[in-house]
């Protein structure tokens, strides 16, 4: 057998671990950083010092939490190389230029212009300063794209093809990668979801100071920002998100349908189940409560159309499997033969499901002797678990929808005059204050849990993709970065409670 | 454009991208080293920190840029380099980020302990990285234990304690000299009074040590085998790199230098570059040190690529498994879109970046650390 599998779940768990850690930082410096734009707009546009005041406050927890995004970020790139080996030299051809991008337009613009945001208050004119900040919020949303980029190529890969000399996928049109559909919903998404956080942070803490009654000037001017930029966020985020959703019904077919827990074709228009508890082996959902309409038109934008349920998933990755046997028979008369004309028409016209056959490597080095049995196998494990994809989502949305009535509420009572009065407005935007990260990672894992068979959907399965590396060096690794990390994450909330507690412009009381 | 004249390109531009890595993180690493010995007290070490305070973010992009380029250019050396020895990579990967770390947490807090365990989180941040990276360069001249299947999977034999082989800790060596002189260099320009002289001294010291270190190492080569390739498909074509043939030779590195004596050029830039950079650190001219230790490393980069030339990642197990500049890359599509990415964006790149240096310039002095 060509795979571990131990070493395939510790590292698929190190890569997770690291990205859920990494995602911590990073929807935050997403939003502080956009909040801190617009403060310092204000401040340029208005003359008025108390809004430099809050760039800087604001600013200072922006850097702690800056340099752990970056610090947690370099595995991610690395660990391609380290734990997913045969992954890299697969797709390097399409998925390194996407990441050499990344650093080159976006990663290079936000941190250069880090460090100047910092230092550069005395030494640039006002306005230098403001186009400086909003470069590094530019930058860091200009990141988020090319990730994204790389990550939908992931989900649904388009604009490359099978090349047999080299044995790996090579890219064939870069507008099809950049233009990717999933690619670009997926980027609203994920960065109006990093605004809503900055704004749930910056309403949360606010919140907080005028409960204690503490530097009440900045606070509630930095609440009625955080609460407008909060609620256009999150109205973009559930907008987009049900954009996601209809992406999902084109082209990520078995994961909508693992959302779902749609076991079978339902008559169109589907209907949305709300809660219940997907049985996988029985194939039945317990104590279904659906309703009706909804989910054919999220994921289809018709009553008339259908959303494949996945019984028929299953058939179609049984077609797809028989079709891929075909594509890799072609490839191994090629192996002898490099001009067999015949072998090469074969393999072209066969090669998108060329992946489908190396689900089988699972069972058998040499898949073409597979038994029905063990197609059948691959086919069942071509779906991704449905439990946890069912209650993830379910989290996810419920934790968006409060966060709206949170910054809706927030932005009424703002706009009346008489937020810093309701107190129980601002105890929960003090204690919604984990919610935004809550539905990330949540988000986060319904994307690529249910992405599951694959590291890239229909091409390579996960358990081929990983190196060759002994079981024990990835534990080794996999216990220092949780240790690491942890340790990082609790030295960062230390800091950030501190600085919090200390308040803006330490020692010079701000004028209201 | 030919797919073996874009190859070529490539090794050249991957050349330069690992310069601009040394030229800014180099001195990043240098400063750390340097830091709880040229720094006497919390304010000194304050100061020393400061020259970097600003710059240290956009210089590491040159690491995760580099990176990516590897990534997207030779996919083969980006995956066999980090998979094999899976354990140093991961090492090196910790150390780096002991630095981010230390430069954002050490000044929030006022407790001494606090302050000094930073500084010495800092420098291993500094050390381990400079020396892995040498004992690194080190081993692909003595060959790493990888080989692949015909599906291109690679195994890898060996353990990590095989990559601290004597002649890879001289290599280390000549890395951790070459950043602390070069660091050194930098601290020169950008503080006063004693740190300044201080580190005028380490910039001395270090020289000597890379020289001496060089002159050890290029001795070491003649009893180092290399590879040479015997035969192999057209260069202009893809292929795998299980199709071709290399033979083993002894002091095969050297042949490069006999065959090609202009390549020699290279070595000595390196040394006379690094006695220079040291002497000009001497006579009170550090701006040029700068510059003149900045070309020695990437002399020394290149001394490296040119004896190796057209190995990246020889195979000491499996000599046909090795890869080269010929078959460890991407497919001609990628290499001219990422060409077109660097012609366009690195320009800019460094133009913004030079921008930024020049405002945030000048001797760092008590004023400007209470800026931060």
């Amino acid at each position: 057998m060509g795979f571990d599998d131990t070493v395939v779940n510790l590292s698929r768990l190190q890569f997770a671990i690291t990205a859920l850690y990494h995602f911590l930082f990073v929807p935050l410096t997403l939003g502080l950083s956009f909040i801190m734009a617009i403060m310092e707009s204000v401040y340029v546009m208005t003359g008025r010092e108390i809004y430099r005041e809050m760039t800087r406050f604001w600013g200072k927890l922006f850097g702690i939490n800056y340099a752990l995004g970056v610090t947690t970020g370099l595995p991610l790139e690395f660990q391609f190389g380290t734990n997913w080996a045969y992954y890299s030299h697969y797709v390097g051809d399409v998925f390194g230029p996407i990441l050499a991008a990344e650093g080159l337009i976006a990663f290079f613009l936000e941190s250069t212009f880090v460090g100047l945001f910092f230092l550069g208050w005395n030494r640039l004119s006002q306005l230098q300063h403001l186009i400086v900040t909003w470069l590094l919020a530019v930058g860091g949303s200009l990141s988020a794209l090319w990730i994204l980029i790389a990550n939908a190529w992931m989900q649904y890969p388009v604009g490359a093809e099978f090349n047999f000399d080299t044995l790996r996928m090579e890219l064939a049109s870069f507008p099809e990668v950049f233009f990717n559909p999933v690619a670009q919903v997926k980027f609203v998404h994920t960065v109006a979801a990093g605004y809503t956080t900055g704004a749930m942070f910056v309403l949360g803490v606010s919140a907080w100071y005028l409960l204690k009654g503490r530097h009440l000037a900045m606070a509630r001017r930095s609440f009625a920002i955080a609460a407008s930029f909060g609620l256009a966020s999150a109205l973009s985020v559930i907008v987009l998100g049900d954009e996601s959703g209809y992406s999902a019904g084109e082209t990520q077919k078995v994961k909508l349908a693992a959302i779902e827990a749609a076991w079978e074709t339902e008559e169109p228009p589907a209907g949305f189940a709300l809660f219940g508890f997907p049985d996988q082996a029985a194939r039945t959902t317990h104590y279904e409560i659906k309703i009706p309409y909804v989910l054919g038109l999220i994921a289809t934008r018709s009553v008339d159309e259908e959303v494949l349920g996945i019984e028929d998933l299953e058939k179609h990755a049984r077609e797809r499997i028989h079709s891929g046997l075909i594509a890799y028979r072609a490839l191994e008369d090629l192996r002898r033969d490099r001009d067999d004309a015949g072998a090469r028409a074969t393999l072209a016209a066969h090669q998108a499901d060329l992946g489908y056959a190396l689900l089988l490597k699972r069972y058998r080095e040499d898949v073409l002797n597979a038994s029905e049995a063990e197609i059948e196998r691959a086919v069942r494990a071509s779906i991704p678990h449905v439990a946890p994809l069912f209650w993830t989502f379910r989290g996810m949305v419920a934790a968006g929808f409060l966060m709206l009535f949170i910054f809706a509420a927030a932005f009424y009572y703002c706009a009346r005059r008489v937020a810093d009065r309701k107190r129980w407005l601002l105890k929960l935007a003090f204690y919604g204050m984990p919610l935004p990260w809550l539905a990330s990672e949540l988000g986060w894992f319904v994307a690529e849990y249910g992405r599951q068979p694959w590291t890239i959907s229909g091409v390579l399965p996960t358990f081929l993709s990983a190196s060759n590396v002994k079981s024990g060096d990835v534990w080794l690794s996999l216990s220092a970065f949780i240790g690491f990390y942890s340790v990082l994450l609790v030295v960062e909330m230390f800091l950030m409670v501190k600085l919090i507690r200390q308040g803006p412009a330490e020692g010079q009381p701000v004028q209201a | 454009m030919d797919y073996d004249t874009l190859k070529i390109i490539w090794w050249l531009m991957i050349g330069l991208y690992m310069v601009g890595f040394v030229l800014t993180v180099g001195f990043d690493l240098g400063i750390a080293m340097l830091l709880p010995f040229l720094g006497r007290g919390d304010a000194e070490r304050r100061t020393i920190l400061s020259t970097v305070m600003g710059t240290w973010e956009g210089n590491q992009v040159w690491l995760v840029t580099l990176g990516g380029i590897l990534f997207a250019v030779w996919p083969l050396v980006y995956a066999s380099l980090f998979s094999g020895p899976y354990l140093a990579i991961m090492l090196l990967l910790f150390s780096l980020l002991l630095r981010p770390a230390g430069f954002d947490f050490r000044d929030k807090l006022k407790s001494p302990a606090w302050r000094k365990f930073w500084d010495w989180a800092l420098f291993a941040g500094g050390f381990l990285p400079a020396l892995l990276l040498g004992v690194v360069m080190g081993n692909l001249l003595l060959g790493l234990p990888f080989r692949f299947n015909e599906s291109l999977r690679m195994t890898y034999t060996g353990a990590f304690w095989d990559l601290l082989h004597p002649f890879a800790l001289l290599c280390g060596t000549i890395t951790v000299a070459l950043l602390v002189l070069h660091g050194a260099n930098f601290l020169q320009c950008r503080t006063l009074g004693p740190i300044a002289l201080r580190a005028r001294q380490a910039a001395s010291i270090s020289a000597f040590v890379a020289v001496g270190a060089m002159g050890l190492v290029a001795l070491s080569l003649f009893g180092i085998e290399g590879h040479r390739i015997v035969d192999s498909p057209d260069p202009a074509t893809a292929f795998s790199p299980l199709e071709k043939t290399v033979e083993v030779i002894g002091a095969g590195w050297l042949r490069n230098f006999l065959i090609h004596p202009w390549m020699l050029i290279a070595p000595a830039v390196a040394v006379t570059g690094t006695l220079m950079a040291g002497a000009f650190a001497r006579q009170f001219i550090p701006g040029l040190a700068f510059w003149v230790s900045g070309a020695a490393m990437a002399a020394t980069l290149l001394t490296e690529a040119f004896a190796l030339f057209p190995f990246l990642l020889p195979s000491s197990l499996d000599p046909g498994s090795g890869l080269t500049v010929w078959d460890a890359v991407s497919s001609p599509f990628t290499l001219k879109l990422v060409l077109a990415l660097t012609l366009i964006f690195l320009p800019i790149v460094i133009t913004y970046t030079g921008w930024v240096y020049r405002v945030l310039w000048g001797p760092v002095t008590g004023s400007t650390i209470e800026n931060h």
